[in-house]
């Protein structure tokens, strides 16, 4: 069963990404990639990678379309022909790196075998043991938010520096700060009322559910990337239904780019705790004197600090694409 | 803190760019920016001396113990590498805020000053860490930063260039994780040293080929190897005078660290069967990059791109060094690592101080400039000496040990070859400094006259001493670069 699963996400994900190469048009092109990204979670749900999944869903599938969709708004639809000769040295490259990836799978161990190395040589460990070092049940967390932590808070960096590319390219001359929205009346739009309506209604759910997801990611699927992507998407539909002025009255632009950096300094500075005293970078034993419950509390404020950053981030992002937006229609 | 030491030189610029975004102004922005970045070299130094003194620095982050957790691992070739890079860093920033001021729109300044330190937080995690996918996420940052930073230039062409390298770039980031994921599949450990010891377990495999062909190429897309170097000149060029200046002293320098460190730490290029076809690949291509790029240097228009292009040849060299494959050709590349640092650095400085004056770096512009900016002009000729090769300058170090090394390998059509290569870069030298010095001034000067600002000057000018001092005290580059060399192949004879 989850064979022809697996088969049938393959042949739909071949087919968007060759439906993407052929097709002209950017409003298409930029659906089908949201088709891709809903694929490419779905494809992690069957291989059990619930909390990649997750982010992906709402990342692949929802804010990064949007925020192609808020470009081609701004840019317009049409996608000119290409012009000159066919691109000969891409049409032998491409396949060279696919007869090379296609190598590098001769020698894999089988998929799924209980004995290929990466289920025999490091993982293990995390599966034994960190029930006693950690005492979370999902390993998942005690690997990115403990034994890998500083991967965790280069990931956090990255994004933090995703927002700063962002708001460094899109920074709108004269003004002070950065990409920041002005205040004007929204009053040349059309309301949707009955969405307006019906979002009322499911904003509340969706921050409840972000914040289990935030503090339940110990348990199960989630953790802080999780609960800061799906916060930041409450808030831009709140934009999107609302207007932008309306959401930056709410969630004030300058108040979300201060908290993208003040997440990174949680996470920072909750490493440099235990340099203080005499430990390594990240330990979080100073915390408490059992380890399993400094444990505990170092998880937790690394992920709130991964939660306040993702979700901040993500709504610069979107204030700054689309304030552009709003810049080119008036 | 002396046992935190190892992780010092990251840690600054990675806790001091969120709070330098914190912070308002751009004038406070730039001084933060340019203590972190001092901070680090000073840590940085002392590492080296450590390393001299103690050998291999282990740190294990978050407590645990490698392969479990994440390890800094700081041998002499770390250390060197975190100097070089922090040290042009704090040289950069410190001497950054005229040209900032006049490259960059006022809103812009203080989010540039935070990517600036994004940007050496991600290349020093690069040089420091001791785990393959930590490499990657450090990667990631400096990447990403280095994209906006190169979008910030003056004129819309940035935007372009910005987007070219973002392309290429994104596309040799991939090719490494693909690499990581395969290795990591094939042994279930990410650490480097726990990779060294179970690939060669793995005998001639077909995924271990793959992995290593993909992160060859990912980094030399990264390192701008000929023919992968086509994002390089428009970065180059059209980035903001600063970023030129920071990026081509160090982010070329940091792929060919990982270039090296993957090769002979983790898959054991020597002992592999690959090596002689690899090493053929690394002296062909990194000749026909000398002769390419100082070919295309001759003949630009604006001295910028030209310089560019002289990046591109002077990573040729380096890959020649590689390529001879001896602990003597090795050494010769890292101590070029070094010294070409110095010398791209003083070049793009004294640039950065011209295009202030003049507004750019056009050679149309740039007739009489030696008259009218002596100092700046003085220092961007001895570093294009030292560029060239001659006695007496950090060039000469480098070409002399490269030149030593392909003679210990008997390779004699190699020897002519790097001579030559050395006219051709003394014929875009000398064009600069016909222009500049024996061209009369146009009579009515464009832009503003006199020497650049003070700050800018006075680190323009202890680079091009530096490219003096390292050409007669060579004790620091040789030393570590021999002991890093004899590590490294040490390392892949066991």
């Amino acid at each position: 069963m989850e064979l022809l699963v697996n088969i049938v996400l393959l042949i739909l994900l071949v087919a968007t990404a060759g439906a993407l190469v052929v097709v002209r048009g950017l409003l298409a092109s930029t659906m089908l990639t949201s088709v891709y990204g809903l694929l490419c979670a779905s494809f992690f749900v069957t291989m059990d990678a619930v909390d990649v999944a997750f982010t992906e869903a709402a990342v692949g599938a929802g804010v990064s379309p949007l925020l192609l969709l808020l470009t081609v708004a701004a840019i317009g639809r049409g996608e000119p022909r290409p012009v000159g000769a066919l691109p000969v040295l891409a049409i032998v490259l491409v396949p060279v790196t696919a007869a090379l990836l296609i190598i590098g799978t001769l020698d894999m161990p089988p998929f799924g075998s209980p004995d290929a190395p990466a289920h025999t040589h490091v993982a293990p460990r995390y599966l034994q043991l960190s029930g006693e070092e950690i005492g979370i049940p999902n390993v998942v967390t005690s690997v990115l938010a403990s034994y890998r932590a500083f991967d965790t808070l280069g990931e956090v960096l990255v994004i933090f520096t995703a927002g700063v590319a962002v708001l460094l390219i899109l920074a709108t001359p004269g003004q002070r700060g950065s990409a920041r929205p002005r205040y004007v009346p929204d009053n040349h739009r059309d309301p949707h009322t009955i969405l307006q309506i019906v979002s009322r209604i499911l904003i509340p759910f969706i921050l409840l559910f972000a914040l289990y997801v935030q503090f339940h990611g110990e348990y199960g699927p989630g953790g802080g990337f999780q609960a800061g992507v799906i916060f930041a998407s409450a808030i831009i539909l709140y934009g999107l239904l609302y207007g932008l002025p309306t959401v930056c009255r709410v969630v004030r632009p300058a108040v979300v780019e201060w908290l993208s950096a003040v997440g990174v300094l949680i996470f920072g500075i909750t490493g440099v705790f235990a340099m203080l005293s005499g430990r390594p970078f990240l330990d979080y034993s100073v915390f408490a004197d059992d380890p399993v419950t400094a444990q505990h509390i170092g998880i937790l404020v690394v992920e709130l600090g991964v939660g306040i950053t993702v979700a901040s981030v993500i709504t610069v992002i979107y204030y700054a694409f689309a304030n552009q937006f709003e810049t080119a229609e008036s | 803190m002396l046992s935190h030491i190892a992780l010092l030189p990251v840690l600054l610029p990675l806790i001091g760019a969120p709070a330098c975004a914190i912070l308002r102004r751009p004038v406070f922005a730039w001084g933060f920016a340019s203590s972190v970045a001092a901070l680090a070299f000073l840590s940085a130094a002392i590492l080296l001396k450590l390393t001299f003194e103690h050998g291999v620095i282990h740190y294990s982050l978050g407590g645990w113990a490698a392969p479990w957790g994440i390890e800094y691992r700081v041998d002499l070739l770390n250390a060197l590498v975190l100097l070089l890079v922090s040290g042009i860093a704090t040289t950069v920033l410190v001497a950054s805020r005229t040209s900032v001021w006049h490259d960059i729109a006022e809103n812009r300044r203080g989010l540039f000053y935070v990517a600036c330190l994004l940007c050496l937080a991600g290349m020093l995690g690069i040089a420091a860490t001791g785990d393959a996918f930590n490499l990657f996420v450090f990667l990631e940052i400096s990447s990403l930063s280095t994209y906006a930073l190169v979008a910030c230039g003056r004129d819309r062409r940035a935007l372009l260039a910005a987007f070219n390298y973002l392309v290429m770039g994104t596309i040799g980031a991939t090719f490494i994780l693909i690499g990581i994921g395969f290795v990591y599949m094939l042994t279930g450990t990410l650490n480097m040293t726990d990779l060294a010891q179970r690939l060669p377990g793995l005998g001639e495999s077909r995924t271990v080929f793959a992995a290593y062909a993909f992160i060859v190429v990912g980094v030399c897309l990264k390192l701008a190897l000929f023919p992968l170097h086509l994002w390089l000149p428009g970065a180059y060029t059209h980035a903001p005078a600063i970023v030129t200046a920071f990026l081509a002293a160090t982010s070329t320098k940091v792929a060919l660290y990982v270039l090296i460190r993957f090769s002979f730490s983790v898959f054991h290029l020597e002992s592999s069967r690959l090596a002689l076809s690899l090493e053929a690949v690394f002296i062909t291509l990194g000749i026909v990059a000398v002769f390419a790029g100082s070919l295309v240097a001759i003949f630009a228009d604006n001295l910028k791109r030209g310089l560019a292009w002289s990046s591109i040849a002077q990573v040729g060299y380096m890959t020649i060094g590689i390529g001879i494959g001896t602990a003597a050709g090795l050494q010769a590349s890292l101590i070029h690592l070094f010294n070409h640092a110095l010398m791209k650095g003083t070049l793009f400085l004294a640039l950065a101080a011209i295009a202030i004056q003049v507004g750019g770096n056009e050679f149309s512009k740039l007739r009489g400039i030696g008259r009218r900016m002596p100092w700046s002009c003085a220092a961007f000729t001895v570093a294009g000496i030292s560029l060239i090769g001659i006695p007496g300058t950090a060039g000469f170090v480098s070409k002399w040990y490269l030149v030593t090394a392909a003679l210990a390998g008997e390779q004699w059509f190699l020897v002519l070859l790097i001579v030559a290569g050395s006219l051709l870069t003394a014929v875009y030298i000398w064009r600069f400094v016909e222009i500049a010095w024996l061209d009369s001034a146009p009579e009515k000067a464009t832009g503003g006259d006199g020497e650049a600002p003070s700050v800018l000057l006075a680190a323009t000018l202890m680079l091009a001493l530096a490219n003096i001092y390292f050409g007669f005290d060579t004790r620091l580059q040789v030393s570590a670069s021999g002991g890093a060399a004899a590590a490294l192949l040490g390392e892949a004879a066991q």
